[in-house]
């Protein structure tokens, strides 16, 4: 009864119940599925023993089961749509098709109220829709049929509890009384394990849909598909559609004619239009309503216009073609301007005009007109003090206590841009053998040169160091930051001071940036001439040589470049100034002053050259101008011997005047030449050579206005000389009383120059005043005088510097009398000097008439002596006129001597003046 | 006549600084001149239409005068010329002092 109600009741609502149970399952059991499958073992006996009364809703379940155990993944309702269909697939033989069927060995049992009371699992207390498994054990059970028997409510299912193997017994609460019932037994294990297995799988499905839902970060598990049966979806039937096809086999149309009616001419016929029907088909033209057109008034305008044309031409240009034109003056001949000089209008005009001519050239004569007052306005009036004073006053003086004091003043410069800049030169006064005995202590003092300014008279502004002390030194004319100095022991150095320029307040400058040293084979007291524009200077040295550098940076320079145009670079320290000497510089020229005759070579002491920077005369005789820079730096002229890139110039002299250590002038030519005996390039031997001084040469200076007249100054005496003039001194002074020590030019004034002597004493000769005496003669120093240096600084200001030899230097200030040219003054010298040089043409005239006379003499004598000796032989007729004639001479010479020393004769020579 | 002339254009050569004189027709053709060739061509053509221009300016400012001389002062030298109806006689004259 209970099964067949329960079967019916079961298909009938097993969908239902099959939902119920699967929520049931789905819904709880999150917690309890483990406690389950633990208890799972110990309930499946009870079931099974219940199980009898269900099988048939548990076989029904199994499937159902089964399918969910197959589905786990997908949604609830799906599954339960998903698990109908294959558990009706699936579909077990025996069982039937019926989804919702219970598993095997599991009824529905009704519980009663008190029963549920008794094992605890009252609705929705104990045992909820969420949490519908209890388990019983089954002693209770088993108890309670014995208490109440039939009451019991297990007491169907007696048999099977006995049966049951396991300790509890499984109760799902129904709630949605899916199987009829309240609650459901599982009466196996089987069954209670299946139960527990779907209520796993779908709580397990709940829960994992719940724990997906809830974690986003679980595993996904890749299942590659599965490849599956083609399922048409009607796309063939497109295809198909598209598809061209033969519907039908292809038809086949043959046309034939005859071969002969190919090509076969044909006869054409007429044929009339009304011949046959439709031959013409007229299209008359109609009105047709649908196209109507209104005429209505139409105003209209009309307006006459010129005709407007554009047009061009161009005239053809055939080919270029040269041409000129030439005017030529008329003019006259001769005869025809006779003629008309002679007619009388002309006179007559030339008569009347003659007046106005001669008035105004009168008035030309008389007077400048354009003779500017303003210019020479104050000419006269600038002289401080009067005009009658006529010394040098005493400007400043300049002593460094530390630095020069007890040194001798060796050159002096005067700075050629800065005003008020002077710089000494200062060494040790000391002779050649002192020297060597204090050579120790001498190396120790450091030899230097100071560079003065006016600001400040008791410090120098820049010191400069050399390696030993300096004899001579200049500024480079062009370019006043190089300073150029020779040694005593034969260097030759170079400074360079640009960067020291504008700090001329330091008191102690650094020495120096860049410095290149060279060694010169001789000990020599070298003096240097810095004449060419930045790059080539002159030395001369006792070692018998003048020598020609180039400053320039070649590239045998290791240490960075020195060049002209950019600034040298400063070194970090200032004590390792030596680190910087390179003795890599070598000349490019050397002039050997070797003597002709036999007994050593020239000494030079000093020198001078013609050619100065700044003079480009030699340039406009007769030859081109050139961009080369180092030919420009001679002015356009030194050859260097060994490039022939530079074309040399015709106009330049080439010769320099040395004055040597023996008192000597020598001329020499620097250029060099190929030499006859040897065929060698080198300089020639000196054009000639003077003894003039008693001593060495001190000083030789070139006028600045005359560029061949040159100053000489040595031992006692002085002398003036002319270039080309190569028989002696156009001037020659007595010896003075002590010796001289240095002279040089007025800058201003082309007749006068300075001597210094070294009695402390500064002589001013003037050779317009008197030419065998100094002018005027002043005591400047206490102390001998080394050197001089006079120099403009301002428009009103001629300043003349004295260094002597206690390390001072004198500043004096030259009067007006001395610096105003007088007018012409230059005119005068040059006369002056024309007369001279005639004069010396004269002696030299003379001298050799009397060397020729003398000579005569001597020949005379020896005749005579000779002709003793012949007297034995007869002698011939010739013999005897000729020596009659000779005695006739000698007497007439006798004669005149006798009487020119009487001083009857008056001779047409002039005595030798004494200079 | 001629010799006439020629003494008088002496005495005005020999004064000082004079470079050279030059007689000049109408036309513009030297005449008589103590220089050479192309400087006087050269001096009577440029000083010929000068002083034309300048007798024009001096009769257009008042009809009744003449142009009587003409004296051009320059840096280097002066040139003094008188123009007459038929002749026109010019003289160079160095300055001395410059």
């Amino acid at each position: 009864m209970s099964d067949a109600d329960k079967k019916e009741v079961s298909s009938e609502g097993a969908k239902e119940e099959t939902e119920k149970i699967k929520e049931d399952k789905k819904d709880d059991n999150k917690e309890a599925a483990q406690t389950e499958e633990k208890e799972k073992d110990s309930s499946e006996a009870e079931k099974n023993a219940n199980s009898n009364a269900e099988e048939e809703p548990t076989d029904v379940k199994k499937p159902e089961k089964k399918a969910s155990k197959v589905k786990n993944k997908p949604g609830k309702k799906e599954s339960k749509v998903l698990k109908d269909e294959p558990a009706e697939a699936i579909g077990e033989a025996p069982e039937e098709a019926n989804p919702e069927a219970l598993p095997e060995n599991v009824f529905p049992l009704f519980m009663t109220s008190k029963t549920q009371e008794i094992y605890n699992c009252k609705c929705d207390e104990d045992v909820t829709e969420e949490n519908p498994f209890k388990f019983i054990p089954k002693s209770d059970i088993l108890e309670d049929m014995k208490m109440r028997a039939a009451v019991c409510d297990f007491h169907p299912f007696k048999q099977q509890i006995l049966d049951y193997p396991g300790e509890d017994v499984l109760i799902v609460y129904d709630f949605e009384f899916k199987h009829g019932q309240n609650f459901i037994v599982a009466l196996t294990e089987e069954a209670k394990e299946l139960l527990l297995k779907v209520s796993e799988t779908e709580e397990g499905e709940a829960g994992e849909e719940g724990e997906e839902e809830e974690e986003d970060d679980t595993v996904y598990m890749y299942i590659p598909p599965e490849p599956k049966d083609w399922v048409s979806l009607g796309s063939e039937k497109e295809i198909d559609e598209s598809t061209v096809k033969e519907t039908r086999r292809k038809l086949k149309v043959s046309v034939k004619r005859i071969r002969r009616d190919f090509g076969a001419p044909t006869a054409f016929a007429d044929r009339n239009v009304a011949d046959v029907k439709d031959g013409a088909v007229d299209c008359t033209s109609y009105d047709d309503n649908n196209f109507d057109i209104k005429r209505i008034e139409l105003d209209k305008a009309v307006q006459a216009i010129s005709e407007q044309v554009t047009e061009g031409t161009q005239t053809d240009w055939k080919y270029p073609r040269n041409a000129n034109t030439q005017t030529y003056p008329r003019e006259y001949t001769e005869d025809e301007q006779a003629a008309l000089i002679s007619t009388k209008e002309c006179s007559d005009f030339v008569n009347e005009v003659a007046f106005d001519f001669h008035q105004a050239l009168q008035q030309n004569e008389i007077m400048n007109v354009f003779y500017v007052d303003w210019v020479h306005l104050g000419d006269g009036d600038d002289a401080f003090g009067s005009k009658a004073d006529n010394h040098l006053k005493e400007y400043q003086s300049f002593t460094d206590l530390q630095f020069s004091k007890d040194k001798m003043i060796t050159c002096i410069q005067w700075h050629r841009t800065i005003k008020g800049v002077v710089a000494t030169s200062v060494a040790e006064k000391l002779s050649f053998d002192q020297r060597i005995d204090h050579a120790a202590k001498v190396i120790m003092t450091p030899s230097l040169i100071l560079i003065w300014s006016f600001a400040d008279p008791i410090h120098p502004q820049l010191i400069l160091e050399a390696p030993d002390d300096i004899f001579s030194f200049a500024f480079n004319p062009t370019d006043p930051n190089h300073i150029v100095g020779g040694c005593l022991n034969g260097q030759i150095v170079m400074w360079d001071i640009a960067a020291h320029a504008d700090r001329l307040k330091q008191q102690r400058g650094s020495n120096r940036n860049k410095k290149r040293t060279v060694l010169i084979n001789k000990m020599g007291v070298p003096q240097e001439n810095a004449s060419l524009q930045c790059t080539q200077l002159l030395s001369c040295a006792t070692d018998h040589c003048v020598m020609l550098w180039d400053t320039k940076a070649s590239k045998m320079h290791t240490t960075a470049m020195y060049d002209d145009k950019k600034k040298a670079q400063q070194p970090s320290g200032v004590p390792d100034t030596f680190k910087h000497l390179d003795l890599i510089w070598k000349p490019i020229l050397r002039v050997t002053l070797s003597k002709s005759e036999p007994g050593g070579d020239h000494a030079p002491t000093k020198f001078s050259i013609q050619e100065r920077q700044g003079d480009r005369s030699a340039l406009s005789s007769g030859t081109e101008n050139r961009e080369n820079d180092v030919t420009q730096t001679m002015q356009g002229g030194f050859h260097k011997p060994s490039s022939g890139k530079e074309r040399t110039l015709q106009g330049v002299k080439t010769y320099v005047y040395v004055g040597t250590e023996d008192g000597e002038i020598v001329y020499a030519d620097w250029m060099p030449q190929k030499d006859q005996d040897t065929g060698k390039i080198q300089t020639p031997k000196p054009a000639y050579y003077h003894v003039t001084h008693d001593g060495p040469v001190v000083s030789m200076q070139r006028s600045p206005f005359f560029k061949d007249i040159l100053l000489s100054v040595g031992g006692w005496t002085l002398a003036l000389w002319k270039e080309g003039v190569s028989s002696g001194p156009i001037l020659e002074s007595s010896a003075c009383h002590v010796k001289l020590s240095c002279a040089a030019w007025s800058p201003t004034r082309p007749g006068v120059f300075f001597v210094a002597k070294v009695d402390g004493s500064v002589d001013v000769w003037d050779l317009l005043d008197k030419t065998h005496e100094p002018a005027l003669s002043q005591s400047v120093s206490p102390t001998a005088i080394m050197q001089i240096y006079p120099f403009q600084v301002t428009q009103k200001q001629q300043l003349i510097a004295v260094g002597d030899i206690a390390g001072t230097l004198h500043i004096l200030e030259i009067p007006w009398s001395l610096r105003q040219a007088t007018p012409n003054e230059t005119t005068s010298v040059a006369n002056y000097i024309e007369r001279e040089v005639k004069r010396r043409a004269f002696v030299v005239e003379r001298w050799n008439f009397r060397e020729k006379e003398k000579r005569e003499l001597e020949a005379d004598t020896k005749r005579k002596a000779g002709g003793m000796a012949a007297a034995m032989a007869p002698p011939t007729e010739e013999e005897k006129e000729l020596r009659l004639r000779q005695e006739y001479e000698a007497y007439l010479n006798e004669e005149h001597n006798f009487l020119r020393e009487l001083g009857i004769v008056q001779d047409e020579e002039i005595p030798l003046p004494a200079a | 006549m001629a010799a006439e002339v020629e003494e008088t254009l002496k005495r005005i050569q020999g004064h000082r600084g004079v470079t050279g004189t030059i007689v000049v027709n109408s036309e513009g053709i030297p005449i008589k001149t103590t220089l050479d060739n192309s400087t006087t061509v050269q001096y009577a053509s440029l000083i010929h239409s000068l002083t034309a221009k300048a007798r024009s300016t001096v009769r257009d400012i008042d009809p009744s005068n003449d142009l009587k001389f003409l004296r051009i002062r320059s840096r280097k030298n002066e040139i003094m010329c008188a123009p007459d109806k038929e002749f026109l006689l010019i003289v160079i004259q160095q300055d001395d002092q410059s």
